[in-house]
């Protein structure tokens, strides 16, 4: 009796030790990029190369010329303005957005309401198999294949442009975007629906009047999850942005994220520089966007889920 | 086409090569560095295992920078650049082993404009050059083409190519920030085989699909071609010598494998990679 309360002991201890473990990771990994991000706001000499308003205010790049928002570290005079990289984050991620979500929805909304069952056999792991391709072959994809058609398509200057690489970050989201609409729908108790054809409603009426508002928020949770994973995407924005540093939202452009950014310039940068404590200062603006952002996330579910079960 | 794929992946992605065989007690000669030199490295390390039953040499890249970062770190044997070291580094890798690193030109590159294909344009004069690059000339009209925008392809600020172009080229002026930055030469040179309105520039061994541009220094003397006669006479206005440093004078296996590269043999190899032997006779 007491030594299976023991073997029991042991085992839900180590459980809890597993779940401290990737808490405590997580902390630290924050812990250390925050670290490296200091210095910019203690020392002197990295203040100096890149002080806050270097980062958020224009500034003139040569004697003589207008003042812009420039990213150029290696320079004579490094320039670390984080306008480019956070307006090419932002409309890389609301293109993606606006081609996976309504996507993904529609076959969520089609899966879960009107696919014979073994449709949806078929349909669901298919669509789901998507996340398992490594986001580097989706990023190759974009940059060889996709983006002399899309540029023909759309009669752009540039073929690595901002709706080329927004699908291929696009078809990374998919997946996301199916998964939590899919089982925000299928949570749906089935006595609405069964009332509602009871009244006369016809399976479409159904599902956009009663279906579709009963499975909003978690619908809206499914959005906020993909908006999350297109904003820290790295490879596939790496490969077929054309990593252009320039502050406009203009589409038939590339862009440079902040994701890329670090991945292409960490390696090279030498430790301890201004430009090394600036890419941690992205790496701590990237983890508190997608840690707030999936937070929110999580939250709108569980809320769904305690309102559809009843639960106070 | 295939060609640019493979040579496209195999400077974007840092990879490793190892024999399936490794003898132990053996010592493992590790490179690592720039992307410009990686395949002609991959070709020296496979002809010297092949020669030395037994041996292992480890080419990475990276890029210039990354692979002095490594030899800072004591992370790798040999560090290659395409880029001479800069003061900092030398005095930082000073400070770590007490002595001047080790200098050792290995072959000698061009760095060449690209042009598609189509473009009318043959030559241009290096100033030319750095206007566009700086962003102050927009449109192929302007240097006497077609009515056109110019698409500007460039390679990432980690790159030696990058530092190297800017310093003699843009004469260390800001390149515009409306030039795509892509991953290692193959991919540039790719892209401007894609975009008739491109430009790029990069090491004068990758010329699948594009044209190298004639440059003239100044606009009253002739336009020259990247081509060897012109890199080794030095008449060539962007050209520069390929290194490998090593934090102490080479000895062993290293020193082994580095005598190998210099060697007619190796130098044959740098010629067949499409680069230029250091010694400007080895044939």
């Amino acid at each position: 009796m007491t030594q299976k309360k023991m073997s029991e002991r042991v085992i839900e201890g180590l459980i809890h030790a597993s779940a401290a473990i990737a808490i405590l990771g997580l902390v630290l990994i924050f812990v250390f990029i925050g670290k490296e991000a200091v210095p910019l706001f203690t020392s002197p000499e990295a203040r100096a190369e890149a002080s806050l308003s270097k980062m958020f205010l224009a500034q003139v790049p040569e004697p003589g010329e207008p003042p812009t928002h420039m990213w150029q570290p290696v320079s004579e005079v490094p320039k670390y303005s984080f306008w480019p990289l956070i307006i090419g984050t932002l409309k890389v991620t609301f293109v993606a957005l606006a081609f996976a979500f309504p996507l993904a929805l529609g076959a969520a909304i089609f899966t879960s309401e009107f696919a014979p069952p073994w449709l949806k056999e078929v349909v669901k792991p298919v669509i789901e198999l998507l996340a398992g391709i490594p986001s580097v072959v989706l990023g190759f994809f974009a940059l060889l294949v996709m983006a002399t058609t899309v540029q023909d398509l759309f009669g752009l200057d540039y073929r690595l442009n901002t709706i080329n690489a927004g699908i291929a970050l696009g078809l990374a989201v998919i997946p996301i975007v199916f998964t939590v609409a899919e089982d925000a729908l299928t949570a749906v108790p089935q006595s609405y629906r069964q009332g509602s054809v009871a009244l006369g409603a016809t399976p479409w009426q159904t599902a956009r009047r009663v279906v579709f508002p009963a499975a909003f928020p978690g619908i809206f949770a499914a959005g906020i999850l993909g908006f999350g994973r297109a904003i820290g995407e790295t490879m596939i924005v790496l490969m077929a942005s054309g990593n252009q540093a320039i502050p406009s939202w203009h589409l038939g452009y590339g862009f440079r994220s902040l994701s890329a950014t670090v991945a292409s310039e960490l390696g090279e940068v030498v430790a301890g520089s201004p430009h090394y404590h600036v890419l941690f200062f992205i790496g701590v603006l990237l983890f508190v966007f997608t840690f707030l952002i999936n937070l929110a996330g999580q939250i709108w579910v569980g809320r769904f889920r305690k309102k559809l079960t009843g639960e106070q | 086409m295939k060609n640019i794929h493979i040579a496209l992946l195999a400077a974007s992605l840092p990879f490793v090569l190892q024999p399936s065989a490794t003898i132990a007690g053996e010592r493992t000669v590790t490179i690592k560095g720039s992307d410009t030199l990686v395949i002609l490295n991959q070709r020296w390390a496979e002809r010297y295992m092949t020669g030395h039953g037994g041996a292992v040499v480890q080419v990475t890249g990276g890029g210039s920078g990354t692979g002095i970062a490594a030899l800072l770190a004591g992370s790798t044997d040999i560090c290659a650049s395409s880029r001479p070291m800069k003061e900092k580094e030398r005095v930082a890798l000073k400070a770590k082993t007490g002595q001047d690193p080790v200098e050792i030109a290995v072959a000698k590159d061009g760095i060449a404009v690209y042009l598609n294909i189509a473009n009318p344009l043959n030559a241009l004069t290096t100033d030319q050059v750095a206007l566009v690059y700086r962003g102050k000339v927009t449109n192929w009209k302007d240097l006497g083409g077609p009515d056109q925008k110019i698409i500007l392809y460039s390679r990432e600020n980690n790159s030696g190519t990058y530092e190297f172009f800017k310093e003699h080229v843009l004469k260390k002026k800001d390149f515009t920030p409306f030039a795509q930055c892509l991953p290692g030469t193959a991919s540039v040179a790719n892209a401007v085989a894609r975009d008739k309105r491109g430009i790029g520039f990069g090491g004068a061994a990758y010329a699948k699909g594009i044209k190298f541009a004639a440059l003239q220094s100044d606009p009253l003397k002739a336009p020259i071609l990247p081509d060897e006669k012109h890199i080794l006479d030095g008449t060539y206005p962007v050209s520069r010598n390929l290194y490998y440093y090593l934090r102490v004078p080479p000895e062993g296996p290293i020193k082994d494998f580095i005598d190998f590269a210099l060697s007619p043999e190796g130098q044959a190899i740098v010629v067949k990679v499409g680069f230029y032997p250091i010694q400007g006779k080895a044939k």
